[in-house]
């Protein structure tokens, strides 16, 4: 019960202490509301008529409630629920490899005395601090117009295969696993494999989940890379559709937001089962870092 | 390891060991990965930044593109836009976040990871999801959702977006709605990191609840302020989704920021060389602005 001290307990009066905490509950609920205001407009219009009239726009909640705007957002293009396959493909694929090679890379930097670690550690240190701005341009030229991988799973996947940042997350918290621990199994025979498919990564299940939902979340959600490798519609992920939407036609209001609820729902489910490690990784970067 | 004979330490230091070798087998694919993907863009933007680019034989130009850009109005307006949307956004949004940390704070841990998720939620929505309902809140027919409001409080209607007057504003509003959640999470970590006898001295010597927050836990998480701080800055000044997908940094470039001059010049006007001169400019700017904000907090930081 730290920081709690900062409230008085109230203990002579209890009723002011509830009475306090019920308007504080008040403010907050209101605020929340306000917050989450946009996404909740989402979703109920989603669920509008898909052909939009000056009568049925802009209301909270729709005039009458179907499912034909999500229809409507299918038929709009036919790719369109291959948008959401592509996006699911790639966020996967990014995953898998993150988790793997970051978390391999982390735990040489860690746990390996190898020469030139911290040399090359501090180099990825100093890259995470780079905006992606200046590396865009060069990359975009390297992989569209060099390589000639436009469209392709192989543009879209591999420049996000191994994020820095997810290098210096593992081995910020491979550090933290007690040395002797690793020692012990080297003794008995153990291998550096060995050690960190057996130890290492059942220790680690938290920080590689919290690895695995930011990377997904991060990859599923970009949008400026995949529009800048893709034009054939076949290959857009479901956020570059929904933009392509967007200008398609103003009065289709209720499928827009049938589109965008769609690009959401993937994350707000993840969000509701595994809320408690979405939360963590926001502080495992922060507190360590 | 007491042998003294220097043939074998000569050899010993030029021999890697079973270390060395097991250490690069495990970092090989991600510095495979890091010195396709970000190295050598990065080296490449800097060679860029003094080049012509053409796709057949660039021409070496020098600092030219670096000269266009100072001489360009337009620049000068895109920093000064980036500059104003950071000093309303950033401070802003620590406020806010921190005065609704302190809110949380006296609830059951459970009450408190409900409230967490409610103010996270917005955040993972997709950059092109929130800006495609936003665009419609700010819609600038009076049935516009925020006109709507404003008709209700009797205050004249709006061309939220498609006025210089609003339209920044409307961005840095939407912003401001959308963007608390990690900073809450983040700060109510520290705040229940605070050791709880200081509040006890403290009630001990009658002090109020504002004193309590003003000579307690202000300085005790100035440091994760700092690191807020910091990172929003940088975040900021690299913003560049909103208004791509809002405005498309108008009307009459009233919501150019520098990021998304960057994204023009390169992918609309294909001056390749002009936007990583531009975006070199940007890296140097961000580092010095760390460094000077660690320089000017970090002196009395306490750990």
């Amino acid at each position: 019960m730290s920081a709690m001290g900062l409230y008085s307990e109230h203990r002579n009066h209890p009723w002011v202490k509830h009475l306090r905490n019920a308007l504080i509950a008040l403010i907050l609920i209101f605020l929340a509301a306000l917050a989450l205001f946009p996404i909740f407009y989402m979703v109920t219009s989603s669920f509008g008529p898909a052909i939009a009239t000056a009568g049925n726009m802009r209301t909270i909640f729709p005039s009458s409630w179907s499912l034909d705007s999500y229809r409507a957002f299918f038929d709009f293009n036919i790719y369109a629920k291959r948008w959401i396959l592509n996006s699911f493909i790639i966020s996967f694929s990014t995953v898998v490899g993150n988790v793997i090679f970051a978390s391999m890379a982390g735990y040489a930097f860690a746990k390996i005395p190898f020469k030139g670690s911290k040399w090359l550690f501090g180099m990825i240190l100093v890259a995470m601090m780079i905006p992606y701005q200046v590396t865009q341009v060069p990359l975009y030229i390297l992989v569209v117009k060099q390589f000639k991988m436009s469209n392709t799973y192989a543009a879209l996947i591999l420049p996000g295969i191994v994020s820095s940042y997810n290098v210096f997350l593992a081995k910020q918290f491979f550090t933290s696993i007690p040395t002797p621990l690793l020692e012990s199994a080297k003794l008995d025979g153990c291998s550096h494999p060995g050690i960190f498919v057996k130890i290492v990564m059942p220790l680690s299940k938290t920080v590689l989940a919290v690895m695995a939902i930011n990377t997904f979340m991060s990859t599923w959600n970009t949008f400026f890379w995949p529009f800048l490798v893709t034009s054939k519609d076949y290959m857009f992920t479901i956020q570059v559709g929904l933009k392509t939407f967007k200008f398609a036609n103003e009065t289709l209001f209720a499928p827009m937001m049938a589109g965008a609820t769609l690009s959401a729902l993937p994350m707000f489910i993840l969000f509701f089962a595994l809320q408690k490690y979405f939360l963590e990784g926001v502080t495992i970067g922060a507190v360590k870092g | 390891m007491m042998k003294s004979q220097t043939g074998i330490q000569s050899r010993r230091r030029f021999r890697l060991t079973d270390d060395d070798l097991w250490g690069y087998a495990f970092i090989l694919i991600a510095m495979i990965a890091f010195g396709v993907f970000t190295l050598y863009p990065v080296i490449s933007a800097v060679e860029t930044s003094f080049l012509k680019y053409k796709p057949f034989g660039s021409e070496f130009i020098g600092l030219k593109n670096y000269q266009d850009t100072f001489s360009s109005s337009l620049f000068y307006k895109t920093v000064l836009n980036t500059l104003e949307y950071t000093v309303v956004v950033v401070p802003l949004s620590l406020l806010m976040a921190f005065a609704i940390s302190i809110m949380i704070l006296p609830f059951s841990k459970k009450t408190q990871s409900v409230f967490k998720s409610m103010y996270y939620l917005p955040g993972i929505a997709s950059g092109v999801a929130l800006s495609v309902v936003w665009l419609w809140i700010y819609d600038s027919s009076p049935t516009g959702l925020m006109n709507q409001v404003f008709t209700f409080l009797h205050l004249p209607t709006q061309n939220w977006l498609s006025s210089s007057k609003t339209s920044m504003i409307s961005l840095m509003f939407m912003a401001l709605m959308s963007g608390q959640g990690s900073n809450i999470i983040i700060y109510i970590a520290a705040l229940l990191g605070i050791d709880n006898s200081y509040f006890e001295a403290a009630e001990l010597d009658g002090a109020t609840f504002m004193q309590k927050v003003r000579y307690i836990v202000f300085p005790l998480v100035k440091p994760t302020t700092l690191f807020l701080l910091v990172t929003g800055v940088i975040g900021s000044f690299q913003v560049f989704m909103n208004a791509f997908m809002m405005t498309g940094g108008g009307p009459d470039n009233s919501t150019t920021m520098i990021g998304l001059l960057i994204y023009k010049n390169a992918f609309e006007y294909s001056k390749y060389g002009l936007a990583c001169a531009q975006a070199i400019l940007l890296a140097i700017v961000i580092a010095i602005i760390s460094l000077v904000q660690f320089k000017m907090m970090g002196v009395d930081v306490e750990y």
